[in-house]
Parts: C-alpha cells; sequence; structure tokens
C-alpha cells in the first residue's frame, strides 16, 4: 500500500491514481481534458456557425480528402509505434524503444509536412481566413484556426517526444517500468490525444 | 497501475483504425439521406476514439478515476451542444454571409 493510500484510509489502496509514483500521469489527464474542452468548444463554435450558415461549402469537395486520410493513417500509424516504443521501455530493451519513438517523431514531421503543403495548396486556391471562392467565409477562419491549433498540438508532440527519445538514449539505468517508463507514458497519452483530436478534427471538418 | 496488465494486440487496434477510416471515407460517397450520414461518420468517429483511448491510452487497465477524467470533458460538450440548440431555434433564417474571393490566377 503506497504511502499516500496509508495516511488516508479512504483512497483506494495501491490502485489509486493519487499515489506518487503515478501523479505526473494524472496530473496530464487532467491537462488533456482541458484541452480536449478547448478543442470541444473550438468544434462546437464551428457547429454552430456552419449550422447559420447558408451557403458553407460542403468540405470532402474542396478539402482533398485523399491526402488528410493519408494524414490519419500516418497519425495512427505513430500512436502505434508510440506504443511499441512504450513496450521496448517496459522489457528494457533500449534499441526497440529508441527505434520506435524516432519513428513517432517522424510521423509527426511527416504529418507537419503534410498539412504545410495542404494548406499552401488551398491558399493558393483561394481559401483565406476571411473568405473563399466557394461560400461561406466562415469557412476559411474555422478550417484554419481548428487545424492550425491541432498542428501546434503536433509540434509540441514532436518536440516532448523528441526529449523522450533523448531521455531514453541517454539513460544511465536499466529501462524497465520504473521512472522512465513513467515518464515515456506520460508523453505517450499527449501523443495519442493529439491523434484522437485529429480523429474529431478529420470528421468534423473534413468529412461532415 | 497499467505496467501491471499484458499487452493487448496493438497491430490488432491499428487494424481496427484502418478499417474504420476507410468506412468513414466510403461512407461520405454513399448515396443516402444526409442525417444517417452524419449519424455513421459520428458513430465510427467515436469507435475509433474509444479505442485510442481504451487501448493506446491504457484507460481500459487504469483505476476508473481516470476514465471520469476522461469523460468530463465529452459530458460537457454535450451540454454546450445543448446550450446552442436555443440560440438555432431563435433564428428563422440562415445567414449567406460569403465573402467571394477571385481564385488565384493558373489555379483551379
Amino acid at each position: 500500500m503506497s504511502q499516500v493510500a496509508t495516511m488516508h484510509p479512504g483512497t483506494e489502496p495501491a490502485e489509486s491514481p493519487l499515489t506518487p509514483e503515478s501523479s505526473g500521469k494524472l496530473g496530464m489527464w487532467i491537462f488533456l481534458a482541458g484541452d480536449a474542452m478547448g478543442f470541444g468548444t473550438l468544434l462546437c463554435g464551428y457547429g454552430a456557425v456552419r449550422y447559420g450558415s447558408a451557403d458553407w461549402p460542403n468540405p470532402y469537395q474542396h478539402l482533398g480528402i485523399n491526402l488528410t486520410a493519408f494524414m490519419t493513417f500516418l497519425l495512427i500509424c505513430s500512436s502505434v509505434t508510440m506504443v511499441k516504443g512504450l513496450e521496448g521501455v517496459k522489457n528494457g530493451k533500449r534499441g526497440t524503444a529508441q527505434i520506435y519513438l524516432l519513428l513517432t517523431v517522424i510521423g509527426g514531421v511527416g504529418f507537419l509536412g503534410l498539412q504545410a503543403f495542404e494548406w499552401t495548396k488551398l491558399i493558393n486556391e483561394g481559401l483565406k481566413v476571411f473568405g473563399n471562392p466557394w461560400g461561406a467565409s466562415l469557412f476559411g477562419s474555422t478550417f484554419f484556426i481548428i487545424t492550425g491549433f491541432h498542428g501546434m498540438h503536433v509540434t509540441g508532440g514532436v518536440i516532448y517526444l523528441s526529449v523522450m527519445l533523448a531521455l531514453v538514449s541517454k539513460s544511465t539505468t536499466a529501462l524497465g517500468t520504473g521512472w522512465t517508463y513513467n515518464v515515456v507514458e506520460i508523453s505517450g497519452l499527449y501523443w495519442h490525444f493529439v491523434d484522437l483530436v485529429w480523429i474529431m478534427v478529420f470528421t468534423f471538418i473534413y468529412l461532415l | 497501475m497499467a505496467e501491471g496488465h499484458a499487452s493487448p494486440n496493438y497491430w490488432l487496434i491499428w487494424l481496427y483504425l484502418f478499417i474504420l477510416t476507410a468506412t468513414e471515407i466510403a461512407v461520405i460517397f454513399t448515396p443516402i439521406v444526409r442525417l444517417l450520414v452524419v449519424i455513421a461518420l459520428v458513430s465510427l468517429a467515436l469507435a475509433k476514439v474509444t479505442l485510442v483511448a481504451a487501448y493506446f491510452m491504457h484507460l481500459r487497465f487504469e483505476v476508473r478515476t481516470l476514465s471520469l477524467i476522461a469523460l468530463t470533458p465529452l459530458f460537457l460538450g454535450a451540454v454546450l451542444i445543448f446550450i446552442l440548440i436555443p440560440d438555432h431555434s431563435a433564428v428563422p433564417h440562415k445567414t449567406a454571409d460569403s465573402v467571394k474571393v477571385a481564385p488565384a490566377a493558373g489555379h483551379r
């Protein structure tokens, strides 16, 4: 039984997320819940302005579904490489963990590169923050704000995971289920959240 | 704690996510009623989100407290949608606020 659980008999023994070894994970989950509310509010706002508009363009006719479907596939793949990297840390296999974490970072960089390409293409076709050739002006505003907000999260995730890769590479202690596993798992939560949000963005902004 | 469980088959989860994504693409090109398209796409997205949260984020193997924290924004998002419904009902017409921008030369 943990020290915290011992001090507070009402707390679930050992399984409580309030134990010192899992406080970082609890903190990340609380952060992600707050962040999810930010994305949720943006998507609800998107729904409201779209519903109130008489000439909202049909998204999948203008936003290039093939490319974004591939971007979705890339993020899903990077989520798998993330959990495989964490598995490598858990099993003490430094090389495996390094390769999978590197693949995850590459997946994130690839996503950002494709997003930059997509934005450039759409801007050249006339999609601007304050207007577009196809219909309601807010179509461009909501598109750039929501995908841009997500892109900033991906950028943060790439930096975060690069730090984790360096940590796993330079750690002088053996890997396993200790501190290193804990911090890599917490970084993984952030990365999977970025994937999870993209699933919603892809559905609401591109497909619906 | 999450590290105490046997690892799920992550490649199988990847396959499910891939199939669900392909189904989403197929749905938008299926000639069915718009309402059914919306219901199908939202359901598929929620299924994908559930898979990512349950297996990649290990919520299925964590204590319930973390799941409750994760569900909080979903609940508040639903509340926000209901709060916005009266506003939609109060507006008798949709607004055509479009600002047309000429396509750049050489494109489209």
